[in-house]
């Protein structure tokens, strides 16, 4: 098995984590650490309204207040919150620039990610393909949105969350922790506190977002935080699919990323949100650096018929810490939860979702499928509650973990309430190791080792990845496969 | 076409093939019998390149290119297929999808253009009518929900299809009814041409009526007992293994 090995090892020099250079730009930094007048150097930096302002340094007080979380199934030394940077942004200009005005660097940077910022570029594509548009989110500041003029057309409000600030503040008033409130949780309380951009939608009743919306999130600076905050609101009868990839540098030291997302869906509206995940997961054999990925999603589905759709494919970080959620507060009203967690070397991952059957009739699914190699550890943590009115609630759970090797661990820990007698949840849970009798079998028939474990993990996956949109889909499945290059042999 | 000699093979420290020695010419049928334990699986998994059975003596070539130094895909390329006496089912992964990907494999891997979608489909339509297997059931995941049978009839079409200068049966007639056993029996047939040999491995002697060998040989203790004409397989059934059980 010689030249397997050496493919192995050779395809990992290079693949190993292609996202993983830097760019290097000036920046402006606030100085490390956290305090109040890092919060309001923040808020001053953005030219934010007093309210915002009262907002975060009432956050920042009950933060300092709060303790970590110690439930999950994850093991990192502590944090030390005063040895970070909480701002860093590209210098220029306060606002949005026109793309002509982005420095180069930026530019380039995206473009080596493969990411459409130039219109015209994604309107050259192949005749036919589907456009969609991207809001590119740089350290803490928001470089540029695309496509905003055509989609300001159909009445759907696109741009980064400082602008929203400044330009709507009556829907971010209204919506903002409203569906994870200020003091949620740990993570989330100090994201209220310091967060810097992220994308805001808002979609007006009964309008079809004509294309896909997306986010990019890169962190670039060395020993910065990233914490975005994403906010979208599906009004009436609307529809919006949103995707969110991420991506960092190859660092020494860890990261935090502490992200809150927010999705409001009314009456007969649907909202679909995709994450391809793929922070820079630590060097794979000393555990080295990472990003910690401690983020807070939920979705409240807060008209009858909403429908919400969480799909997510994560496979970087060395922490990961997220369960996106869905309050089933309306008549009739779905939630969806479609996972893909994949942890090599020695990543940690404790993911899952929360679905709260609140309405009656209220329906969810969860499709979980975790595949741990190396010497990682994969939990999948869910809950699954009907409350007293969520009569004829019905949840299907199906929960599958792949383990590949002798030295990595999958657990399961699902939780489930039911407090009235007519609702009906369904869990099914299986465990299976990629067997060498498998590998075998592919590899007689004329595929590689790398080949056989691909299709494998391929077919494992499946379910999943036909829930994202076709695009992404394809990027997702190379994704996985570039994962877990050299998990075997 | 494929050389065996002095073969010794062991798995986990335990000698199972101990100095085998055989020649199959292109375009000949040759039958391996023998008791339970003899070695017929592991002669298998030693000429396909199975991790664990590790070669500690002897050599095996097709048409004069040592086999054993190559990886399991390696040796498929160059046309060894070996149909499983338990297939393996592969979740996920419609059968078409399966085969197509290992098609690919093979052709990069001797330099050849992938084959089309038409051209792929063209085949398997016209492979999947003459075994009797019903096209829908090629969409669904390889293996899967498939009974015993239906794998066997998987194997022999994956075997038609990828075409393999070298086929190896493990076993095939295991779990077939009679009429399944035929349809099989007939596809394996269709694939014998002078540019082909077959090595049928089977305990009884059921399989060669359909299948009928140019030589059997008798597997036990490790090495080839005794060659023969087809007339030895019949012996054998008359008057079992025990000679042989008794000399090892």
């Amino acid at each position: 098995m010689a030249a397997v090995k050496q493919t192995v090892d050779h395809v990992e020099s290079l693949e190993k984590y292609k996202h993983g250079f830097v760019t290097d730009i000036e920046q402006d930094f606030a100085p490390k650490g956290l305090s109040t007048d890092i919060v309001r150097f923040i808020s001053a930096k953005k030219n934010e309204p007093e309210w915002m302002l009262e907002y975060r340094l009432d956050a920042y007080e009950r933060w300092l207040a709060m303790d970590e979380p110690e439930w999950a199934k994850v093991y990192f030394p502590r944090i030390d919150y005063q040895d970070s940077y909480y701002y860093a942004a590209p210098k220029e200009k306060t606002g949005p620039a026109s793309l002509d005005e982005v420095d180069p660097d930026i530019l380039a940077t995206y473009a080596k990610l493969g990411i459409p910022l130039r219109e015209q570029e994604v309107l050259a594509g192949v005749k036919g393909a589907p456009r969609y548009a991207v809001d590119a989110v740089f350290d803490s500041v928001s470089v540029v949105t695309t496509f905003k003029k055509e989609l300001a057309e159909a009445g759907v409000i696109f741009c980064s969350m400082s602008e929203a600030i400044r330009e709507h503040p009556e829907l971010v008033k209204k919506y903002l922790s409203s569906v994870v409130p200020v003091s949620d949780n740990y993570y989330a309380c100090l994201n209220a506190a310091v967060f810097s951009d992220g994308s805001f939608v808002y979609v007006p009743p009964g309008v079809r977002c004509p294309m896909e919306l997306s986010t990019y999130f890169r962190i670039n600076a060395e020993n910065s935080g990233q914490f975005e905050r994403t906010l979208i609101i599906a009004d009436k009868g609307s529809y919006v699919s949103y995707l969110e990839g991420c991506t960092a540098p190859m660092r020494d030291e860890n990261q935090l990323h502490a992200a809150v997302v927010e999705l409001i869906i009314l009456d007969d509206a649907e909202i679909k949100y995709s994450t391809v995940q793929n922070w820079y997961p630590g060097d794979p054999e000393t555990g080295k650096g990472g990003i910690y990925n401690f983020v807070t999603k939920r979705a409240d589905c807060r008209g009858d018929r909403a429908k919400v759709s969480w799909t997510q494919v994560e496979t970087g970080s060395a922490i990961t810490w997220k369960y996106p959620s869905c309050i089933l507060r309306g008549e009739s009203s779905v939630g969806e939860f479609y996972s893909i967690a994949i942890t090599n070397g020695r990543q940690q991952a404790d993911t899952g979702t929360k679905m709260i059957h609140l309405g009656a009739n209220t329906r969810s699914r969860i499709i979980s499928k975790g595949i741990s190699a190396g010497r990682s550890s994969n939990t999948y943590r869910g809950l699954v509650s009907a409350h007293p009115k969520a009569k004829g609630a019905r949840n299907f759970t199906q929960c599958d973990s792949l383990l590949i090797g002798k030295t990595c661990a999958a657990h399961t820990v699902p939780y489930v309430e039911a407090r009235n007698s007519q609702c009906v949840f369904e869990h099914e849970a299986t465990t299976t190791k990629l067997s060498e009798d498998q590998l075998f079998y592919a590899m007689q028939r004329g595929l590689s080792q790398e080949e056989a474990v691909q299709l494998l993990v391929n077919g494992f996956v499946k379910d999943v990845l036909q829930e994202l949109p076709m695009e992404f889909a394809v990027e997702a499945q190379k994704l996985v496969a570039i994962s877990l290059e050299g998990s075997v042999g | 076409m494929l050389s065996i000699s002095n073969l010794h093979a062991e798995i986990d420290g335990k000698l199972i093939l101990k100095g085998l020695t055989l020649d199959v010419p292109a375009g000949e049928v040759h039958a391996i019998m023998g008791p339970n334990g003899a070695g017929k699986s592991t002669l298998s998994y030693v000429l396909t390149g199975r991790q664990g059975y590790e070669v500690t003596e002897g050599t095996a070539t097709l048409d004069g290119e040592d086999l054993l130094s190559l990886d399991p895909s390696e040796r498929a390329a160059r046309g060894v297929f070996l149909s499983f006496q338990y297939p393996l089912e592969i979740p996920g992964v419609p059968a078409l999808t399966f085969i197509r990907t290992a098609m690919n494999a093979q052709r990069k891997a001797r330099g050849e253009a992938e084959i089309t979608a038409p051209e792929f489909l063209k085949l398997a339509r016209a492979t999947a009518a003459s075994l009797k297997i019903d096209f829908e059931m090629l969409k669904r995941a390889l293996n899967v929900g498939f009974s015993g049978g239906e794998k066997k009839r998987m194997e022999i079409f994956q075997m038609a299809m990828l075409s393999p200068r070298f086929l190896i049966l493990d076993e095939t007639d295991s779990g077939l009814d009679i009429d399944a056993l035929k349809i099989v029996a007939d596809g394996v047939n269709a694939m014998r041409s002078p540019d082909r040999a077959m090595l049928v491995i089977t305990h009884y002697q059921r399989l060669l009526d359909y299948i009928k060998p140019d030589r059997v040989h008798v597997l036990a203790g490790g090495r080839i007992a005794e060659s023969g004409g087809p007339e030895l397989a019949h012996e054998l059934e008359r008057e079992g293994y025990d000679k042989y059980a008794r000399a090892a």
